[in-house]
């Protein structure tokens, strides 16, 4: 194959001059020239190796249906892989490499890998990843051992390793009509739509509008078919409610009519405006679609089907005619269908020269036979090529006679020297976006091609992806397809009468095997591979499809789909529609994951503070996250571990008083006449007895009668309550409540509101704690009396509004103290002003899991959605007088077994650390796998008992008290004896707080 | 996807939370029918077709919708308040 740059013609600017690399060699090209036509033109024929086999290839098609010219782009130390060089457009500076060859792509060693032709037929991966059944590789060990060999040897472009250094945008547009493709069909179309006031978006994926009237060789109103779509999409582009958008691919059809594309905004240009963008990604919300995308011609599978100057009959001729490029000196056309002698015309007007057209059917019309004569070309009917002679590229191939009905080969071969052979076996509409959307697409026997489903949304297609193949019936179809309203008056089409049904022939098969057959060739998949996966029992098209991977390689089997179902149906004896099709999936062509990704990247959480956070930090708070929420661990000073310290803090709240900040607990304000009832509900115990200015302990359940929450609600007045909820669940509280209210229980009285943001709570704890309110409050008394144990008052710190509640997460006399967030720092200072006589000690997370470890209060660690009321001893919460959520439930005997975890303490005995997430185990030898009758859930060291203790979930917890057992924790290296105990560890009877 | 909220108008499915099958009844409260709790707790047909089912509007108005939603093809025939449903629903028992 001598490939060439014809001396005219193209839309190229060949007044300017563009110089790139390909493997290390410079080259120049046109602007206008994409990669493969510049190549082309240089007389480069050999642009890859393929995956398994490594043979050599060439480019096959010229659009973003190209399976095998792929290369490697690098920019600077950033490579992209497998990007299609016949939509790479050239820029100075561009440096490409050709992929999967070593040590590089004339001499590349791995093509031995053709003479293993079994080894790596259909289903290689799955047998390899069986292995052996005995002996030392058995299994997928063997897999294992092979694999870094295999990974060598099969593959393409490798990702690169460095990070990418582009920006990417995001943007979500809005408009009553999207049309996907700007041919003849979606200019008229978005025409039609536009003319109407309808807000439009047109996406083309090249760089041009224009479509098949890019290399088309009619004429529109007697002028040059491309001009005119040039002159028509600038009028488009011109109009207020229209957007145009070239180099942008739409890739993805999802409910709702939202599509998704991917713009290519400045990545073929070499040097970027400041502040462009890479890519833009797309997310289009549409009233309706008109799916404009064309149609893919297919090829024919025969023997030799892949060498280097073996092309689609389209891409011959859309290299000359977009490109002026010559795929070839004397270019051979192989069809079963009339495109090919269209593609004739436009090559020997474009001056490529047409020595023959072979021709599966045994009689084609006088239109035919007049094109292959002004184009010189000898005409072979009821021929079929069934060879290929190819070094690095097609020097000849062999024709037989064959008889399309029957589909034999016979006769004599004849050899037909040509170094490039343009090969047309019909078209197949690009229907993939209508399949993505979700119908079963229609086969059409005329036209042997997959038409687009019945739409499921307001969606049409148009144009020749919708099975019309002529430019008239084209035009006619998109006016009316764009708007029902529409009256645009089409133009003139001058065009050769030509029939667009294909003869049903879509494999050669000749009566000596010689050469493989492919049938995907971006996979390696062969015709003989398809018999192979029958023979071995995968009749499905799905099946087939996973087990010989046709179709599954970055084209998406664009080329390979229709081919490879009709070998299927054939070997099983039934009609293509009867073997059916696989759904297209998203995307249309690869996206970079950095378009979708956008500005999204790196830590995308929010990060939630407290009003005191910077209090917290400017005095050597170490924070860590909970959820969303940044709170301190514990106040560090100078070489203290954190053991040390948080010992230290919660020491201070046993024996004088320590403030800790509790503002992220989850806080909902609960109104309405009904608000008691609604609680009644909610709750396992009575809220409506509980008298205004009092707060009560309550426990919710799930449906399933599984614990699901803790907190204490405050009853503010008759009608009003504020409902503390975990920090953690604080989210998920509202929405099960909310559901409730909304779903349920309509008819209650009740408003919800979250009001987690609004208050600052502050808790301080320990003896002195009443000590350090009398100190600071006014307007109010803090004795006994005036605010008793889980009684509220109202008052004022530094003149602030305060609302405060005796209640005790720690077990010591304490109060929770709630102002508005924006004064949560001041309050605090107050407070610890007023406790400085005291040594009022801040004190973090650990201290406070610490103090509540030691007294035995569950947190999310136990209520862990597996436990029940029982389990965790709060029986006493489940009231007998009224139903509430997962009342039903708890009765269940699974709820009720003996054999359930349940919470017990833990004494460490060798005064070493238990470790969290322990097994408990009685072995006193640590083994793998170790006989567990339960877990720890926390563990800490109590300063209070002296010791290491942990809360734990063990089989037939309350009778297991008193023995003796090991915390076993393999990962860590631990085994430590320990003493069960009941959880109340520290101050069972509670006199402290009541104090 | 997208649901037309009556209240916030047509917004994308991100803005929502699934809250599940919106055909199988609660027992009355004080029920302790088993089968019937059971069968409410757990019971899903999954159809083919047109269900009914809760969302939460979580990132706009935070009212739950009655979504009448063809789960093979994903097209919403309906969307009301989920309130407004019960509350007709409720009135329907006793009329
Ligand atoms: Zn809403």
């Amino acid at each position: 194959m001598t490939s060439s740059r014809l001396s005219k013609g193209g839309r190229i600017d060949r007044s300017k001059s563009v110089r790139f690399t390909f493997d290390g060699k410079a080259y120049s090209g046109h602007p206008g020239d994409t990669l493969a036509s510049a190549l082309l033109a240089n007389g480069i024929t050999l642009f890859g190796r393929s995956f398994k086999y490594h043979r050599p290839r060439g480019v096959f098609a010229a659009g973003s249906d190209e399976p095998n010219a792929l290369v490697t782009v690098f920019t600077g130390d950033v490579r992209e892989p497998n990007v299609r060089t016949t939509e790479l457009e050239i820029y100075d500076g561009l440096v490409t490499q050709s992929q999967n060859r070593f040590p590089s792509l004339e001499h590349d060693w791995m093509a031995v890998n053709q003479l293993a032709g079994p080894l790596f037929s259909a289903g290689f991966y799955y047998k390899t990843f069986m292995g052996p059944a005995i002996g030392p590789l058995r299994g997928t060990r063997f897999w294992m051992f092979c694999e870094k060999f295999i990974r060598r040897a099969a593959g393409l472009g490798k990702a690169g390793t460095a990070a990418d250094p582009d920006r990417y945008e995001r943007m979500n547009a809005f408009c009553d009509v999207l049309v996907v493709g700007s041919g003849p069909a979606g200019l008229i179309a978005a025409e039609a739509a536009a003319t109407t006031g309808a807000r439009v978006i047109i996406a083309e994926e090249r760089p041009v509008a224009g479509g098949s009237l890019l290399a088309s060789g009619e004429l529109i109103d007697g002028r040059n078919p491309a001009v005119w779509a040039r002159e028509k999409a600038a009028a488009l582009a011109n109009m207020p409610n229209v957007r145009f958008l070239t180099r942008t691919s739409v890739w993805g059809y999802y409910d709702g009519n939202v599509l998704t594309a991917v713009e290519h905004v400045s990545d073929y240009k070499p040097n970027r405006t400041k502040g462009q963008p890479r890519q833009r990604h797309w997310v289009v919300r549409t009233g309706r679609t008109v799916l404009a995308t064309g149609a893919f011609e297919r090829p024919i599978v025969f023997p030799g089907n892949d060498c280097p100057g073996v092309m689609l009959a389209d891409a011959v001729r859309r290299f000359a005619i977009e490109y002026g490029v010559a795929a070839g000196n004397n270019v051979t056309l192989f069809t079963n269908n009339d495109s090919a002698y269209d593609a004739a015309r436009a090559l020997s007007q474009a001056g490529v020269n047409v020595t023959a057209i072979i021709d599966v059917r045994s009689d084609v019309s006088g239109t035919c036979r007049d094109i292959a004569s002004v184009a010189g070309a000898e005409l072979l009917l009821a021929h079929a090529v069934t060879g290929t002679h190819a070094g690095k590229t097609l020097s000849s191939i062999t024709v037989q006679h064959f008889n399309a009905e029957t589909g034999r080969v016979s006769g004599a071969p004849r050899e037909i020297k040509t170094d490039c052979l343009g090969v047309s076996g019909g078209w197949s509409p690009a229907i993939h976006l209508a399949s993505q959307a979700g119908g079963k697409p229609d086969w059409d026997e005329d036209l042997q091609a997959f038409l687009p489903p019945e739409p499921n949304q307001n969606w049409v297609t148009t144009g020749s992806a919708a099975g019309y193949m002529d430019t008239i019936s084209v035009l006619s179809d998109a006016a009316t397809k764009g708007s029902a309203k529409s009256r645009l008056v089409l133009p003139h089409v001058e065009a050769p009468m030509l029939d667009a049904s294909p003869a049903p022939v879509f494999e050669i098969e000749p009566s000596i095997k010689s050469q493989k057959a492919f049938v995907d060739f971006q996979h390696d998949v062969t015709a003989d591979d398809i018999r192979l996966a029958y023979r071995e029992g995968f009749h499905s098209v799905e099946h087939l499809k996973r087990y010989t991977t046709l179709g599954m390689a970055t084209d998406q089997g664009k080329t390979s789909n229709v081919p490879g179902l009709a070998i299927m149906a054939d070997v099983r004896g039934i009609t293509i529609p009867q073997a059916g099709t696989t759904r297209f999936r998203p995307p249309f062509t690869p996206v970079s994951l950095g378009a979708i990704a956008g500005e999204r990247y790196g830590d995308l959480r929010p990060h939630r503070l407290t009003p005191m956070h910077d209090w917290h930090l400017a005095n050597s708070a170490r924070t860590y996250e909970a959820g969303l929420w940044h709170r301190p661990m514990i106040y560090g000073s100078h070489g203290e571990t954190v053991e040390q310290a948080y010992t230290r803090e919660a020491r201070a709240v046993r024996q004088s008083v320590g403030i800790v900040d509790v503002s992220t607990l989850g806080k909902i304000d609960i109104q309405g006449p009904d608000a008691a009832e609604f609680l009644d509900r909610i709750y396992t115990n009575m809220f409506s007895t509980l008298p205004v200015g009092k707060a009560r302990y309550g426990l919710m359940l799930r449906e399933d009668g599984i614990a699901f929450d803790d907190g204490t609600t405050w009853r503010l007045a008759e009608t009003q309550f504020l409902m503390t909820t975990t920090t953690a669940n604080a989210g998920t509280v509202m929405q099960h409540l909310e559901f409730f209210s909304d779903c349920i229980w309509p008819d209650l009285r009740v408003h919800l509101t979250s009001v987690t943001d609004v208050w600052a709570g502050s808790a301080i704890s320990g003896p002195k704690s009443r000590a350090v309110l009398e100190a600071c409050v006014i307007g109010t008394k803090v004795d006994n009396v005036a605010l008793p144990f889980m009684g509220i008052v109202h008052g004022k710190i530094d003149g602030i509004p305060v609302m405060i509640c005796r209640l005790s997460f720690s077990g010591e006399l304490a109060y929770e103290v709630y102002c508005g967030a924006g004064f949560g720092t001041k309050v605090w200072e107050a407070l610890l002003a007023a406790g400085n006589p005291f040594d009022i000690m801040p004190y973090g997370l650990e201290a406070l899991g610490t103090l509540r470890i030691e007294k035995g209060h569950v947190t999310g660690a136990e209520i862990d959605g597996r436990t029940t009321a029982h389990d965790l001893h709060l029986d006493w919460m489940l009231s007998k007088k009224k139903p509430y959520i997962g009342s039903a439930m708890i009765g269940r005997e699974g709820l009720k077994d003996e054999n359930r975890l349940s919470l017990v303490g833990l004494i460490s005995m060798d005064n070493q650390s238990i470790t969290g997430g322990s097994h408990i185990v009685t072995d006193p030898v640590p083994r793998e796998p170790a006989d567990s009758f339960g877990h720890v859930t926390a563990a800490c060291y109590s300063p209070a008992l002296g010791k290491y203790i942990a809360l734990a979930l063990v089989k037939h917890g309350t009778s297991m008290i008193g023995n003796r057992a090991f915390a076993t924790d393999l990962l860590r290296d631990k085994h430590c004896p320990v003493e069960i105990v009941s959880h109340h560890m520290f101050d069972p009877e509670g006199s402290r707080m009541h104090g | 996807m997208i649901i037309k909220c009556p209240y916030c108008g047509p917004r994308d499915v991100i803005e929502f939370i699934y809250q599940g099958d919106a055909t199988r009844t609660r027992p009355e409260p004080a029920s302790d029918d088993r089968a019937a709790w059971n069968a409410y707790v757990y019971d899903r047909t999954n159809p083919s077709g047109s269900h009914s089912e809760y969302w939460l509007h979580s990132g706009g108005c935070r009212q739950h919708l009655l979504v009448t939603r063809d789960v093979s093809t994903h097209a919403i025939s309906s969307v009301v308040f989920a309130r407004d449903a019960a509350v007709s629903a409720k009135s329907g028992e006793l009329a």
